[in-house]
């Protein structure tokens, strides 16, 4: 069994290999701020970047749903964008200013709902008419904004809702909620991917959709959660994002959120042709990307050269898959 | 001799996958390399196209000492390869296809179009084949798509053609055609390295055979003074003797036991490919659909299986209606389909064997949404066991098995979910010997154990020996009905040569 040995370690590791990449990228990004960055190991910039990097984590989690179907969702800024919108008419509205509870409660409830049918309307585009998931996203992309900001008027809506902004800003031991928030929904979706059957089928599908079909695979309903999860996700992130601010900008929300996503997912190792959904690797790539942006930032380089610095990072996680599929 | 490789060894990941392997290739000789799965073969071939790097050991062309580190280099110094998985452009045109790489240009760099054109047309008339070069490769059937492959090499100035299973995609007449072209090239002075698991075609067209396994050249022979037995058993490494006493496949013995009826098809149709199909399947039977590529044997399993709408007709599970809407429903009914195309319909390569071989079991295997890995892996231990499949453990990828032991973790995945009836489509298509006999007993036993399977193999012996009956298909109908004992491959492929309308 020496030989069966030797195959075991090298089936092995590989499967590993991203998250130890990530780990060791976030290694070097973090030494690298500790020795150049003013006051970078200080709880307060842990709790800044978590603050921030919680709604990216959030979106990139689904958005790795959907790449492990082999798909994409490119709406997923547009969702955000859309129940941020929300949120704010609803509690701001006449009948519900008089309960401020209820208020809050359907501010995050109706915006939630309202994101699951967007990506229930994604899924469905995609499972019964075989849309090119590209193309079917392509549509809320373009209207779910166009909805959001006709909503407002336009307008910026600004509001002072300390309950509702308590999930953009409130703390739990120390830490933000949505920080929380962002790591329950990542334990809760791993025990999905890799415990449930329906985690079993999404991986199946996305590895070989003809084949899960063919074995009785529910293929159609498996795709829509997959949707229905990213976009209420989506959701979710719009929501933290306005109640971070205390105001929402239709136009801003969210924008080019679905790239950061997309990023996040690619570099915590997720292949686009699907098959593979690593949860914690998205999470840790949105960390690694906001990390990046951080720096940057915290060192005086322009936002635009964090572009370009995301962009280098992006390069090198494909590179590494690359190397990895040979 | 136009090509010696001796001593050559190759090793991946310290696991030897070649270990003094050695081929020599007469110059317009078509030689033969055979061996089982795992033997090397393609490890070998590999080598010599410049796919891998060897190890150690020696490689002359024409008695220089060459040292290929890709397909392009191979191919610059005369060495051709058409692969198993064609690697055409299915979307661009024959020409374009045919002259990729090697445009003839005009005036200004450009493409000569009509020179291409007329090229195209001539490379492929030595061939006997005659289309529309502008045509997208794509709309031509399998098998022109083949032959183009093979234009292509040679209208490259190939010395030596190297084929990977080339007929395992075509039909009886196509096979011809391709047989032409290789006694054909054969003729011109190249030669043809032809490496195939249908010892047959062995016969028909190759000089020379070269037998590898275990990574070792175990024999070299001249067809004309060698038979079939001797190959296999240089194959299996057995004894001759032996296999003869052991009958030449594990399907021999089948007695008709008929029990109850379990499956009826009646007038079924589900389009232009499949007609008119009229079926019964009792308990303790094999069911053989008999018929040339094309006749709509597979499209019959798929309409028995729920894949395809019925336009027409009926299927009956124990005599009522089965209302398949598609292939969960079939499962839950107690079917099982074994697909053909291993690679687009059946493994998901990526995943582990453990994961392939439960997935059409996942529904039973959930409490709730959460697996029971604990029973999963009980399963999958239970089946790797009793079907003989070689792996290192049952986590790893199932890329990385041998194409019969994919094939008997699939023909795991169906009989963990217990069904009452396999329908299996070429279930021992592009396995190795052993393995081929190993799988017809696993389904014997099966069916002996008072189930039943419908069994699609475009090899007559495999069909004649293993079937209870065999239902004879042409042009999308079934036209006629053999019964065993009594078959023999003559009679079968007398009824499938035979004028449906005269039948009936």
């Amino acid at each position: 069994m020496s030989e069966a040995g030797a195959t075991d370690r090298s089936a092995r590791i590989p499967s590993r290999l991203p998250l130890h990449g990530g780990l060791a990228a976030l290694a070097v990004i973090v030494i690298f701020n500790a020795a150049i960055t003013p006051n970078f190991l200080q709880l307060q910039t842990l709790f800044v970047n978590a603050s921030q990097v919680a709604p990216i984590a959030i979106v990139a989690m689904g958005m790795t749903l959907v790449i492990a179907t082999g798909g994409i969702d490119l709406s997923v800024g547009a969702v955000m964008a859309l129940a941020g919108a929300l949120a704010p008419l609803i509690f701001l509205s006449d009948p519900l200013a008089a309960h401020p509870a209820a208020g809050v409660a359907l501010a995050v409830a109706v915006p939630l709902i309202v994101a699951a049918a967007c990506g229930l309307f994604n899924g469905a585009l995609v499972a019964f008419l075989g849309v090119q998931p590209i193309i079917a996203t392509l549509i809320l992309f373009i209207s779910g904004r166009g909805v959001a900001q006709v909503l407002t008027n336009g307008n910026l809506q600004t509001f002072n809702n300390p309950a509702f902004a308590s999930i953009g800003t409130g703390r739990l031991l120390g830490l933000p909620v949505q920080g929380w928030l962002a790591l329950a929904i990542a334990g809760a979706l791993w025990w999905g991917v890799t415990r449930t059957v329906w985690g079993r089928y999404l991986l199946a599908i996305g590895g070989n959709e003809r084949a899960a079909y063919l074995s009785g695979g529910p293929v159609a309903r498996v795709k829509i959660a997959a949707y229905v999860i990213c976009g209420t996700l989506a959701g979710l992130a719009g929501l933290i994002s306005v109640a971070i601010n205390s105001a929402s900008d239709a136009a801003r929300n969210g924008n080019l959120m679905e790239l950061d996503a997309i990023a996040a997912a690619v570099v915590g190792g997720a292949l686009l042709q699907g098959g593979r959904a690593p949860i914690f690797g998205a999470v840790l790539g949105a960390v690694i990307i906001q990390l990046i942006r951080y720096t940057l930032l915290a060192n005086g380089v322009a936002d635009e050269v964090a572009l370009i610095a995301k962009a280098i990072i992006i390069l090198a996680a494909v590179y590494v898959q690359q190397r990895r599929r040979e | 001799m136009l090509l010696h490789m001796t001593e050559i060894t190759k090793a991946f990941a310290g696991v030897p996958a070649l270990d003094a392997a050695s081929l020599e290739v007469a110059p317009g000789e078509v030689h033969a390399l055979i061996g089982q799965n795992g033997a090397g073969k393609s490890t070998l071939i590999k080598i010599l196209t410049g796919v891998y790097r060897r190890d150690g050991g020696d490689v002359r062309l024409d008695g220089v000492d060459t040292t290929l580190s890709s397909p392009r280099e191979a191919q610059a110094v005369g060495i051709a390869t058409i692969y198993q998985e064609l690697n055409l452009v299915p979307l661009r045109s024959v020409t374009e296809n045919i002259v990729m790489g090697h445009e003839p240009r005009g005036r200004l760099g450009l493409i000569d179009w009509g020179a291409a054109h007329a090229r195209t047309r001539e490379v492929l008339a030595r061939f006997g084949i005659d289309v529309d070069v502008r045509a997208p490769l794509g709309a031509y059937p399998t098998a022109i798509q083949q032959l183009v492959a093979i234009a292509r090499a040679v209208s490259l100035d190939a010395r030596l053609v190297v084929m990977d299973e080339p007929t395992s995609s075509l039909d009886a007449s196509e096979i011809e055609v391709l047989f032409g072209v290789v006694r054909e090239l054969k003729r011109s002075g190249v030669s043809v390295l032809y490496v195939s698991h249908f010892l047959d075609e062995l016969f028909a067209i190759c000089d020379r055979v070269t037998v590898m396994r275990d990574g070792r050249t175990v024999a070299t022979r001249a067809i004309a003074r060698t038979g079939k037995l001797e190959l296999i058993a240089d194959m299996l490494g057995r004894d001759t003797l032996e296999i003869e006493a052991e009958g030449r496949t594990q399907f021999g013995g089948a007695e008709a036991k008929r029990g109850a009826e379990l499956l009826r098809a009646r007038g079924v149709a589900t389009g232009p490919r499949l007609r008119r199909f009229d079926m019964a399947l009792h308990r303790g039977e094999i069911v053989g659909l008999g018929g040339l590529l094309g006749a709509g044997r597979t499209e019959a399993a798929r309409a028995l299986f729920g894949v395809d709408p019925l336009r027409e007709g009926a299927v009956l599970r124990e005599g009522a209606p089965a209302a398949h809407g598609g292939p969960a429903d079939a499962i839950a009914a107690g079917i099982g389909f074994l697909t053909e195309d291993r690679k687009a319909d059946g493994i998901v390569p990526d995943m582990s064997v453990r994961e392939n071989v439960t997935l059409a079991v996942l529904p039973r295997l959930a409490r709730r949404a959460r697996i029971a890995f604990a029973e999963e892996r009980a399963l999958v231990e239970r089946f790797v066991e009793a079907l003989g499949i070689k792996l290192a453990h049952i986590d790893q990828p199932i890329r990385e098995l041998s194409g019969g032991n994919q094939q008997k973790a699939l023909l795991a995945r169906w009989l963990a979910t217990e069904p009452e009836i396999l329908l299996l489509d070429e279930p021992t298509r592009g396995v190795d010997v052993g393995a081929k006999r190993e799988i017809q007993r696993i389904i014997r036993d099966y069916v002996d154990r008072g189930f039943a399977a419908v069994l699609i193999s475009s090899e007559f012996e495999e069909l004649v020996e293993g079937a209870d009956r065999i239902v004879v298909m042409h042009e999308g109908r079934s036209v006629r009905e053999l019964t065993n004992p009594g078959i023999t491959e003559n009679a079968l492929v007398h009824a499938l040569a035979h004028d449906p309308k005269a039948a009936a």
